[in-house]
């Protein structure tokens, strides 16, 4: 009876946390997606794979498949790749800026940073519609790109920015002082340093990006689609919720690959030293 | 090298923080430099080592102008205070580093990484990093990744400080044997004292940005030249007066005393104020009514026992000194008592007269 409550005691507030607003609700959507649509958007009965072999790009009596989801998300794995790499090179060296100068600089920097989070997320997409209709960019996947590098660069510069800060600069003068050239005394004292802050900087900003539907909602066009906007748009507009669960779980499946290829690269320590 | 620094304060002004450096250091020597912190010696070993640059002045490296000149392009290197090993690179290969950078051929440079690791007894650890290892094993490392690039000059900036006591006793032997074998010429910035005392064949002690003197760890010792040395490399007695006469073999000098002779009195003028300096363990004791020549009448105001030496603190003339005396023999007659009255001799030879502040 003790070790019962023992147990339960242990599990505490985090278990909890984790099991009403992720276990569960993972759980309710992978039942969905087995599920059928009725009338007015509801889910109900029978029991169904249908929705799976939709995900795959099969029809109902595996006659046809058709490339057009891997497509979709093939696609947005590149954009959202290509939007992350894009901010890496802002943001890195924007990192470094910010870090290095005075108290009462930073802090201003750091502010100028994160104040646009102050204005809704939406009012700020559509802004740059206004911006990018003079050079007849919207709608295109370019927009959404550079869409997405401005939604997401602070979400990288934040914990490159925290890495810089515990840098201890005496490595580089170390590194100088045995004969290093100046990019040479970087690589070697400087970079390994912030490799936690860039890694978690890249997964945070990768993983939204991948999922994203906003941006390439209001940028991108029918066109560009992405595989947010596919699911957004079975919740939405199509009111097919078991064919959306399905396919939330393609994309989720493509980010856990991606962290799981970089753990194996990363060994164990990896991911717990993001977290 | 002959240099100038100065830093600008945030309020706009500028701080001197080296004035006139004006040294010479010789090829081959162990030379400290010793201060207490702020008086520059850190800011001056990184003019060395080519982190600073200094505002006036040259930096003249084994006959060759190096001011200016990138850290990376001295045959300058540095052992740092905090040791600064790459946390991510094994023993090894951080004392490869140096080596790797100059394109030295691979076999060669392991060759000499073996060599350099067992010069300072740390080969057992080549394979670990440096968060496996102890304070004094990575003080191992960082001197061993110093040394095998061969450098013209060592600079060692504090790097015993964070070590405990037995350990740097330990290190200070070590890495004077070590310079010795080497032939290295060793720069090594301190605040302690007996350390310079222990290790260096010269030294310059530092105050406020300036060399206040320059010499052999013996004569700068047994000879200050001014109140700051005299005090900063161990402890002295110090005792103003007025010069009486000066003649072939010294001065005597008027202090509140009575007349002291001494003879380090040459180029002193009669009449001129002097402060005579004296260690406290060339002061004798004596149980004597009689004072002779040189000796004055104290009281003993306080003894602390501190193993080897009594260290008596006396009173004499509304003025404190103090004296230390060898523990040689348990229960000796030379123990004194609280409030005993003492004859204390000051001999000439050891009274030295520093210069005008």
């Amino acid at each position: 009876m003790l070790t019962v409550r023992r147990f339960l005691a242990t599990l505490g507030p985090g278990t909890l946390w984790l099991g009403v607003f992720l276990i569960v609700p993972a759980l309710v959507m992978l039942g969905y997606s087995f599920l059928t649509r009725t009338d007015l958007a509801q889910v109900g009965g029978p029991w169904t794979v249908e929705n799976w072999e939709r995900v795959f790009g099969y029809d109902a009596l595996f006659q046809e498949w058709t490339a057009d989801n891997l497509r979709v998300l093939w696609r947005s794995v590149w954009v959202a790749g290509l939007s992350t790499a894009l901010c890496v090179l802002m943001g890195y060296p924007l990192a470094f800026y910010i870090a290095r100068q005075g108290a009462r600089r930073k802090n201003l920097l750091l502010i100028l940073l994160i104040i646009p989070f102050w204005t809704n997320f939406l009012i700020r997409v559509y802004a740059w519609i206004l911006i990018l209709r003079p050079f007849d960019l919207v709608p295109s996947l370019t927009a959404t790109l550079l869409g997405m590098v401005y939604a997401f660069v602070p979400f990288f510069v934040l914990p490159v920015y925290s890495s810089v800060e515990k840098i201890d600069w005496r490595l580089l003068e170390a590194a100088q002082d045995l004969g290093a050239p100046p990019l040479r005394a970087f690589m070697t004292a400087v970079f390994p340093q912030t490799l936690p802050g860039l890694i978690a900087g890249v997964l945070l900003t990768f993983i939204p990006a991948l999922g994203t539907f906003v941006v390439s909602d209001i940028l991108g066009g029918a066109k560009t689609a992405l595989v947010g906007n596919l699911i957004q748009n079975q919740f939405g507009q199509a009111g097919d919720w078991p064919y959306g669960s399905a396919l939330s779980f393609l994309l989720m499946g493509a980010v856990l690959l991606g962290l799981w290829a970089y753990a194996r690269t990363a060994g164990h320590k990896g991911l717990e030293e993001l977290v | 090298m002959d240099v100038f620094k100065s830093f600008r304060s945030p309020s706009g002004g500028e701080t001197r923080v080296l004035d006139d450096i004006d040294l010479d250091i010789r090829r081959g020597e162990f030379f400290s430099l010793l201060g207490p912190s702020g008086c520059g010696k850190t800011t001056l070993l990184r003019i060395l080592a080519g982190f600073e640059q200094p505002d006036a002045g040259q930096v003249i490296i084994g006959g060759q102008d190096m001011t200016g000149v990138p850290p990376h392009r001295r045959s300058v290197n540095t052992v740092f205070q905090s040791y600064a090993l790459f946390p991510h690179l094994s023993v090894q290969d951080n004392v490869a580093f140096g080596l790797k950078m100059k394109g030295v051929p691979a076999t060669q440079a392991r060759h000499r990484v073996l060599q350099a690791l067992d010069r300072v007894r740390i080969a057992d650890f080549a394979a670990r990093r440096p968060d496996q290892l102890s304070g004094g094993q990575r003080q191992r490392v960082a001197l061993a990744r110093a040394i095998v690039n061969e450098p013209q000059v060592l600079l060692l900036d504090e790097p015993l400080s964070a070590l405990d006591l037995k350990l740097r006793k330990e290190l200070q032997v070590e890495l004077a044997n070590l310079q010795e074998s080497l032939g290295i010429t060793f720069v090594f910035v301190t605040h302690d004292q007996e350390e310079a005392l222990v290790m260096s064949d010269r030294m310059a002690v530092m105050n406020r940005g300036r060399v206040e003197q320059l010499g052999r760890a013996e004569d700068l010792y047994e000879r200050p030249r001014t109140a700051f040395v005299a005090n900063f490399l161990g402890s002295s007695n110090l005792i103003e007066g007025t010069v009486l006469g000066v003649d072939g073999i010294g001065a005597t000098v008027q202090t509140v005393h009575g007349p002291l002779r001494t003879t380090h009195g040459h180029g002193l003028r009669t009449g001129q104020n002097v402060t005579l300096s004296v260690r406290p363990e060339k002061l004798r004791m004596e149980r004597d009514d009689e004072t002779e020549g040189n000796e004055i009448r104290a009281t003993v105001d306080d003894i602390v026992y501190t193993g080897a030496e009594n260290q008596y603190l006396l009173r004499a003339g509304g003025q404190q000194l103090v004296v230390f005396q060898l523990n040689a023999d348990i229960g000796a007659d030379e123990d004194f008592d609280y409030e005993e009255q003492v004859a204390l001799y000051l001999p000439p030879d050891n009274l030295v007269v520093l210069e005008e502040a």
